[in-house]
């Protein structure tokens, strides 16, 4: 292995790595709980009118949510493999698998763009043109745009992450370890939590 | 121990340096600075701008309130000023002020580190919190908010014609800065303890900045999607809360007080920490309880989390839901009767220096006390159905929050003042100010009990006249309490510039943070300190001061 680049403060490399992990898991205890809050708006509204719900879900176009599962799924194996990479100072194979994680991602988002655009279409915005009439659907829909729209904003600052370490020069790449497993880590989060949505959007009312 | 004192010495040498200069003098190098007190500086920097912004705000409140009739601002502006005095306040002084300033800037030195374990986070945290600042300040001077600082739905989504988005933004922003803090706070504490600082060897201001962090971590996120979720609402029209569509307005106010409640302990819990230091050293005892004030601090921070439910009483929450939140409202008023009992306890038999620090430390004590009592009258439902939303809530929180936290902060600032700038203030002055505010708090806020129980509503411009006496003694309070808050300024200016050079150690306390040198050098400690053993070393163990070697120390440093 090779020497990892220190930071202030840490004397040694295995307290950093301590440290970045801790921090990042901190990160992500905060992650949880902010889409705790989101869930629990979803709980309320499937619990208070479950009929109007459940019926509003059934319009979720469930082929684009399948492929994106199945993307970011896919990213999360090709960045679990690039962070393993850095730390064997496998520096070309790290890059590129760094390099399919950010095409993955940014085809989440291609996908989910033409997701959104047939949603509009079909007036699945709730407002004044909204078609769904039962009580409840509206909420669905709000949630769908809410939680879809936080979760794509995560996929952004994602794939600003991957990016970050894309750019760092292929000499400096091993001795960065730490940061990648911190990224690593976040990514992951971001997929876990499409997981969960994927379930609670296109599973529900099939 | 010896190994500590030499820290002390070394760093005394003559042509020392310290964080003030080492680094570079200029302001981009303060502004660039990761240096954990350099950012104290400059989150202090920030506090105090807001502190005085969101008094400006109390101090139009309070000036129209002398009268019954609403003469000197309309009942619009009135409501803009109370939403931005309690949105700043609260976010923008009351959460960082503790913990960023003094937190930031004692805690490395408490536990032995050399810096906090995340330095560059730290920095933007700072410029988290000016950023989300300046947002709500710009959504104040475009006109400001009038929603009240809870932000309550559907009046911020569907009918305020006010600045909520950009207020929200704000401290959603700020809500960042926070969680930043509270990161660097759990990660510091974990690994960079200094070698033989085991946990029960930690100082109380320690372990609360590791509670406070907790809560800081778990709740804020909290705060944030129901900012963002007011955000969906009103920005683009998603229906969440509202009741036409089958949303729920309630559901709003659950996840905001969710948050909300344990920010009282993220305003409250530092203050238990510093307090819990100026008592000890200026009573020269150990602290009585030790190990009962930690899992104190831990069991507040825990409870705090399941009691939000009090502040929905009379919103249509189920009884019975009311009845688990009202009972477990009363089990967190235990851990807090546990600290009150142990100050007094370390009070015992101290030999007591009454300085301007303990005098602010004392006042906290009684204040506290006051606050937590009338918290129990709010946490009773038949009492709060009675007293909801009048000014009896206003007292009850402004005891909690501004008599026992800002009390606690005004006694930490001057009591780590000559540790901080390496100067001495002028203890008289001082003293006037503490007990000042003392006095100018319980003249503003006692009357506000009465005028609660009386019947008086809050966020009223204006009252029948059957109240104006109450409200004229508030009002002279406020501004004997707006004294107390400004004469600070002067004296802790002055000691800036002309102060006389602070020893290492003026208070003989016998905490780490005074092993090294005033101000401290940059890397904190000359050698990595070893700790071996409590940090409350003012008598022998098992002994009341008195009963051993009476330890001399200066009663007043001039
Ligand atoms: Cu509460």
């Amino acid at each position: 292995m090779t020497e990892v680049t220190l930071q202030e403060p840490w004397a040694t490399a295995e307290r950093q790595r301590v440290a970045v992990q801790f921090g990042m898991w901190l990160f992500l205890a905060t992650e949880t709980l902010f889409f705790g809050g989101l869930f629990l708006t979803y709980a309320v509204a499937r619990f208070s009118h479950p009929a109007g719900f459940v019926a509003a879900a059934r319009e979720a176009e469930a082929m684009f949510g399948t492929i994106n599962t199945v993307v970011l799924l896919t990213s999360s194996l090709t960045m679990a493999i690039a962070e393993r990479a850095v730390r064997e100072a496998l520096v070309p194979l790290a890059r590129a698998m760094f390099a399919a994680t950010l095409m993955l991602g940014v085809a989440f988002l291609v996908v989910k763009g033409f997701e959104y655009r047939s949603d509009i279409v079909k007036h699945l915005v709730p407002g004044p043109e909204f078609t769904l009439s039962q009580t409840g659907a509206s909420q669905f829909w709000a949630f769908y745009w809410t939680a879809t729209g936080v979760h794509a904003c995560h996929m952004l600052i994602g794939l600003g992450v991957v990016t970050r370490m894309l750019l760092i020069p292929a000499a400096d790449l091993p001795g960065r370890s730490t940061t990648a497993e911190g990224s690593a880590l976040y990514w992951h989060l971001v997929d876990l939590i499409w997981v969960i949505l994927y379930a609670l959007i296109y599973l529900v009312g099939r | 121990m010896s190994t500590l004192e030499d820290t002390g010495a070394l760093a005394r040498e003559p042509g020392r340096t310290s964080f003030l200069t080492e680094g570079g003098t200029t302001v981009r190098s303060w502004l660039l600075s990761t240096d954990h007190k350099r950012i104290a500086f400059l989150y202090a920097a920030g506090i105090t701008f807001f502190f005085f912004l969101g008094g400006a705000a109390a101090t139009l409140i309070r000036a129209e309130l002398v009268t019954p009739a609403g003469d000197l601002l309309t009942a619009d502006e009135y409501n803009r000023l109370f939403t931005l005095h309690g949105v700043i306040m609260v976010w923008f002084f009351l959460v960082p002020s503790i913990p960023t300033t003094l937190g930031n800037f004692l805690l490395p030195l408490m536990i032995g580190a050399r810096e906090v374990a995340f330095p560059r986070l730290n920095l933007f945290s700072w410029y988290l919190y000016m950023g989300g600042g300046l947002l709500t300040l710009l959504s104040l001077l475009l006109g400001g908010v009038d929603t009240g600082w809870t932000f309550y739905t559907p009046f911020s989504t569907l009918y305020s014609n006010s600045y909520v988005l950009l207020a929200a933004a704000g401290v959603f922003v700020v809500g960042f800065s926070s969680i930043a803090t509270g990161i660097n706070f759990l990660a510091t504490i974990h690994l960079l303890r200094a070698k033989g600082m085991t946990w029960m060897r930690m100082p109380l201001f320690a372990w609360a900045m590791y509670t406070v962090s907790l809560v800081m971590v778990l709740a804020t996120p909290v705060l944030a999607i129901s900012l963002l979720l007011i955000f969906a609402e009103r920005a683009f029209g998603l229906p969440i809360f509202d009741p036409r569509s089958g949303g729920d307005p309630l559901l709003f106010q659950h996840l905001f007080w969710f948050y909300s409640h344990p920010a009282v302990y993220i305003m409250v819990l530092p203050a238990f920490g510093v307090v819990s230091e100026i008592i000890a050293c200026e009573a020269r005892r150990r602290v009585f309880g030790y190990e009962f004030m930690v899992y104190a601090m831990v069991a507040i921070a825990v409870i705090g989390f399941m009691v939000w439910g009090h502040h929905m009483f009379v919103s249509g929450q189920s009884p019975f839901a009311s009845l688990v939140f009202s009972f477990l409202s009363f089990v967190v008023a235990v851990p807090s009767a546990i600290k009150v009992f142990n100050w007094t306890g370390t009070l015992y038999r101290g030999q007591i220096r009454f300085s301007a620090p303990m005098l602010y430390a004392l006042g906290f004590v009684g204040l506290f006390t006051l606050g937590g009592l009338t918290g129990l009258f709010l946490a009773s439902i038949p009492i709060d159905v009675q007293v909801t939303d009048t000014y009896f809530v206003v007292a009850h929180f402004h005891y909690i929050m501004v008599g026992g936290s800002v009390s606690a902060f005004f006694g930490g600032l001057h009591f780590w003042w000559p540790k901080i700038t390496g100067r001495m203030y002028s203890e008289t002055l001082a003293k006037f100010a503490a007990v000042s505010m003392f006095f100018g708090f319980n003249f503003t806020f006692f009357p506000q009990f009465i005028l609660g129980y009386m019947g008086m509503p809050r966020r009223y411009h204006e009252y029948p006249p059957e109240f104006q006496a109450w409200h004229v003694m508030s009002s002279t309070g406020a501004v004997v309490l707006a004294f107390a808050y400004l004469w600070p300024l002067f004296y802790l200016g002055w000691s800036l510039v002309k102060g006389e050079r602070a020893d290492d150690n003026p208070h003989d306390a016998t905490g780490l943070e005074w092993q090294t040198s005033s101000p401290p050098p940059k890397d904190n400690f000359a050698e990595p300190p070893i700790v071996t053993g409590t940090p409350y070393r003012y008598h022998a163990e098992g002994f009341a001061p008195h009963e051993v070697r009476p330890i001399h120390a200066p009663q007043d440093p001039q």
